[in-house]
């Protein structure tokens, strides 16, 4: 749905050049200041690029040749923040419910929201009293009650603890699907793009460095077990001296001495 | 207690509550535009509004007085044309107290206005909200210390004001005589106990708006935190 984009900001000339499928979801990464935000923003509309043009589902969005502009307001995407920008004013309710204002049904939407995204009982409190985890999901469902075509995810996930980052990322994987979105996540973590991404883009000073399928789960990780914890974790030491602690394998009993093929989550 | 005390008093505080409403309403835009507005002229914008802040009272009321006087374009358009003579009048100490207050009520939003993270203004807009929505349900609910301190601020600096007052609209009992030109009045003629009350009032009165600022600023962050 999104055709292409040339675009000139800062010092730097961000130059990209993309066509998304419908319904995709694509991972873009990169170094800091490679312009990964900056291209999302511009997307949004939050942002003015310097030249090029913008398409979306036989719209325009963004014509530099015509001098076309469309505000963000008139965007149908959803956008979450990398600091989630939840209204500290409004509790969780009044966030989606203000986001959902004119849409047809809102009072449905919103408890479906809730339901789906496990806010139902947070639903009265306010923001600043919520962990990150939760409120990611209520930026994520801030963002979906809008009903967007597009939604652009700047790094929701980064200051997150892992397990939450793994529920998280299901959650993701889930709303994509369910909602019919295309999505475009910036994310740094390769575990993270191999599991949720149809294709990455790696950015890099403004520059498409590669666009194609995520690079394959990081290689297995070899070592020998030299003890079983007390709480059933194995202790791994691996080529070289260093030792790490794993889950055991759930299928069969291991011994001391034996040599594992595992992988490190995260 | 003078004679004409509360007529005094009633002017003070009718004098103060309408500058307080009305550069509300001027100062709102004005601060969302030097907060947000990338012109080139900001800085002379914002020169002039600080202009009060260092001026001398007096220079601020001879400059009005003589702009609504019948030697200036002005003042001949609003005489002749309008029918309106401000000199000497409730509206012209009026509009007097507008042009000394205005940085008061303007400093504080526009900091208040820079205070509010940006990324909740782009959130409201991703989320198809005009600005004027954004600036109701989302700006100033988000900076209402500040907009407490504008309001309470130029209520309290309208209060005590003298040189624009006297320049502009002298000291006529009951239109434009305000406690502040009723103590130097009383104290020119020796009534010392009249100038007392006057003055003992005003003391009261600022100091229980202050107090009653920091009680809710700090209200108010207690229960944000």
């Amino acid at each position: 749905m999104l055709q292409a984009l040339h675009t000139a900001a800062g010092p730097r000339t961000l130059d990209v050049r993309l066509t998304l499928l419908p319904g995709e979801l694509l991972a873009l990464s990169g170094p800091s200041g490679a312009g990964k935000t900056t291209l999302l923003r511009l997307l949004a509309g939050l942002d003015r690029p310097a030249g090029g043009f913008i398409r979306a589902a036989g719209h325009t969005w963004y014509d530099a040749a015509r001098r076309h502009w469309l505000p963000p307001q008139q965007r149908p995407l959803g956008y979450v923040f990398q600091d989630y920008a939840l209204f500290p004013n409004m509790t969780v309710r009044e966030n989606l419910a203000f986001a959902a204002a004119g849409q047809p049904q809102a009072a449905r939407l919103i408890a479906d929201l809730l339901e789906s995204l496990e806010l139902t009982e947070l639903a009265a409190r306010r923001p600043a009293v919520l962990s990150g985890g939760q409120q990611q999901r209520v930026a994520l469902a801030r963002a979906l009650a809008r009903r967007p075509r597009l939604l652009l995810l700047d790094e929701p996930l980064s200051a997150l603890d892992l397990p939450t980052r793994q529920r998280l990322q299901q959650v993701l994987a889930e709303v994509h699907r369910q909602f019919e979105l295309t999505t475009i996540l910036i994310s740094h973590d390769p575990a993270e793009i191999a599991r949720l991404a149809d294709r990455v883009l790696e950015l890099e000073l403004g520059q498409v460095r590669r666009l194609g399928a995520p690079a394959s789960a990081p290689a297995p990780l070899l070592g020998r077990v030299v003890a079983v914890l007390p709480d059933g974790r194995l202790r791994v030491q691996l080529a070289g001296a260093a030792t790490v602690e794993i889950a055991a394998p759930a299928n069969r009993a291991v011994t001391i001495g034996e040599e594992l093929r595992f992988e490190l989550v995260g | 207690m003078p004679p004409d005390y509360w007529q005094t008093l009633r002017l003070t505080l009718a004098l103060a509550a309408c500058t307080t409403a009305l550069l509300l309403v001027l100062g709102l835009p004005l601060a969302y535009a030097l907060a947000y507005g990338r012109s080139r002229f900001k800085p002379l914008v914002e020169a002039v509004v600080s202009l009060p802040l260092v001026l001398p009272p007096t220079v601020i009321g001879f400059y009005l007085l003589v702009a609504f006087s019948d030697s200036s374009a002005l003042g001949r358009f609003l005489i002749e044309k309008l029918g309106v003579s401000l000199n000497f009048t409730f509206p012209g100490i009026l509009v007097g107290s507008l042009v000394y207050s205005l940085p008061f009520m303007v400093q504080p939003l526009q900091a208040g206005f820079g205070q509010v993270p940006r990324s909740l203004r782009e959130a409201a807009y991703t989320l198809g909200k005009s600005r004027l929505t954004t600036l109701w349900r989302v700006l100033l609910p988000n900076m209402r210390p500040a907009l407490l301190n504008g309001l309470v601020l130029t209520f309290a600096h309208t209060l005590g004001e003298f040189g624009v007052v006297l320049m502009i609209g002298g000291s006529l009992p009951g239109t434009t005589r305000v406690a502040s030109i009723a103590i130097y009045d009383e104290v020119q003629s020796l009534h010392y106990a009249q100038a007392n009350a006057y003055a003992l009032t005003l003391l009261s009165v600022a100091f229980v708006i202050l107090v009653a600022l920091y009680w809710l600023t700090r209200r108010d962050a207690l229960r944000r935190s």
